[in-house]
């Protein structure tokens, strides 16, 4: 996707999106980035993104807030970590990139992750009623909400998966539950990042 | 050596075998596994892309546990290791994180103290207990079997202690104990795809193919895994990978410990090998044969 806009100097540009971002854990280094590219010459996935890595620190830094959070980059990261480990300022950019998607999804920015961002928010759903993640619920959750049709395409697999033990039909749910839940409002209500 | 046993959500369903495997090969090297009571969900990668005091809080309720049982944690999925270590990190270095931590933890009845409790990978555990050394005369070497390591990504990145986050070894050495020849091929630290199997298969099955591909190129004849993500990626979307880019794999993907325990001659129901959708069992039936032959079941 092409960026158009005017050139600025950085004394020009909005500094409370780089700010806001600051306070992430390992974000504190994002204004050392130097804007070599390890990161998107790492990145496994970089050629799929319609702004990779380096671009997007880039795009922060200019305080471009609505076009880094509706970036399909966000939501195409792996957590591979390879960046992160490769980064010359020893910048988290998979931590960053996790705030990116948190932020996204507060403000319901889906356009052209609505995938990923079903696949986050079923995982979750599981997880706060089960206590654990059941694959088998959370990929029928997650295939009916975004792809019912591709549901059927996989049940071959699943069968497949089924008869070799590894997709049960029932699923465990732990014992503190309520503990959990206690977890979830309590946490919602200190809120944070 | 007693641990705490974190399996992970994938064991109970799709990585089945690696628990199986995970529990009667570590049974049989002395290493004491006992199951975390009623643990919960790490959080996976997923859940920290949603809220964070609750993904730290959600993942160091298992942290408080271990504490309670007094052991240090050992969990067979590179993702699960990654985050309970992380969260212990975050809680240790992160003050802030740590005071909101605490205090939702507290309203469930529950506390943490930060470093009090080691996370490590199974493979980790099994290196730390000397494994290596008491593998060099296994029962049932896998002779000419040419295996790639595969390690991934997070049971190296961002950081570890046991091992080289670029070029690790570990699982080298382990396949070379066992009688087999590991394989050098370049990626063996690349992605997988992870969970954009699920929401952009496109590029899941491309960074899938890169794998196998190298992995037979470079002359394997199958691949062991150390997390259950890979696992499935590589074994059950083989087919997919075919269908997609025309080619003919038929690669079998088997955990550590699945070859950790044939190499020890234990009989592969056991270790779950048939779970697999790539039928691992004609590759391996001279070693089978000769393990029953050695009588060594």
């Amino acid at each position: 996707m092409a960026l158009q806009g005017d050139i600025v100097l950085e004394s020009g540009t909005r500094h409370d999106f780089i700010d806001e971002l600051l306070s992430v854990p390992g974000g504190e280094r994002l204004k050392d980035c130097i804007q070599c590219g390890t990161c998107s010459g790492s990145c496994p996935v970089s050629y799929y993104m319609d702004h990779p890595p380096r671009k997007l620190f880039a795009m922060v830094r200019a305080g471009m807030r609505e076009a880094v959070l509706d970036a399909d980059s966000i939501w195409l990261c792996t957590s591979c970590y390879t960046c992160t480990l490769r980064c010359p300022k020893e910048i988290a950019v998979t931590d960053i990139i996790y705030a990116l998607k948190r932020l996204a999804m507060k403000e319901g920015r889906v356009k052209g992750a609505e995938r990923a961002m079903a696949l986050a928010s079923s995982f979750v759903d599981v997880v706060n009623h089960r206590g654990r993640n059941f694959e088998p619920e959370l990929l029928i959750r997650y295939y009916g909400r975004t792809q019912p049709l591709n549901l059927l395409k996989k049940s071959g697999l699943g069968l497949k998966l089924l008869l070799r033990g590894r997709m049960p039909l029932r699923g465990e749910s732990i014992k503190g539950r309520d503990q959990i839940r206690t977890i979830i409002e309590k946490s919602r209500e200190i809120g944070g990042q | 050596m007693r641990y705490a046993y974190y399996p992970g959500c994938s064991l109970e369903a799709t990585g089945r075998a690696y628990d199986e495997s995970s529990r009667a090969v570590a049974a049989r090297l002395g290493l004491e596994l006992e199951e975390l009571p009623d643990w919960n969900c790490c959080g996976a990668t997923t859940y920290m892309s949603v809220e964070e005091t609750l993904a730290a809080s959600i993942s160091a309720r298992n942290l408080c546990l271990a504490q309670r049982l007094g052991r240090d944690l050992v969990a067979p999925c590179s993702a699960c290791f990654t985050v309970l270590r992380k969260t212990d990190h975050y809680l240790h270095d992160l003050p802030q994180v740590r005071s909101r931590v605490s205090s939702v933890l507290a309203a469930a009845d529950l506390a943490y103290d930060p470093g009090s409790v080691r996370v490590l990978h199974l493979l980790e555990a099994f290196l730390e207990n000397d494994v290596l050394e008491r593998l060099r005369e296994v029962p049932n070497p896998l002779k000419g079997l040419k295996v790639a390591p595969y390690y991934g990504c997070q049971i190296v990145r961002p950081a570890v202690d046991f091992d080289h986050a670029e070029f690790p070894t570990s699982l080298d050495r382990v396949v070379k104990a066992l009688g087999a020849t590991p394989v050098y091929y370049p990626v063996k630290t690349r992605c997988c795809g992870a969970s954009q199997m699920a929401s952009n298969e496109a590029a899941a099955l491309r960074m899938c193919k890169n794998l196998l591909l190298s992995a037979q190129q470079n002359g394997a004849d199958m691949l062991v895994t150390v997390c259950p993500l890979c696992q499935i990626n590589l074994d059950a979307f083989q087919g997919a990978v075919n269908a997609k880019y025309g080619t003919r794999f038929k690669l079998p993907v088997l955990y550590f410990t699945q070859l950790m325990g044939l190499a020890l001659g234990m009989p592969e129901k056991e270790l779950g090998v048939g779970r697999e959708i790539v039928d691992p069992r004609p590759l391996l039936r001279p070693y089978a044969a000769r393990a029953a032959v050695a009588g060594v079941h």
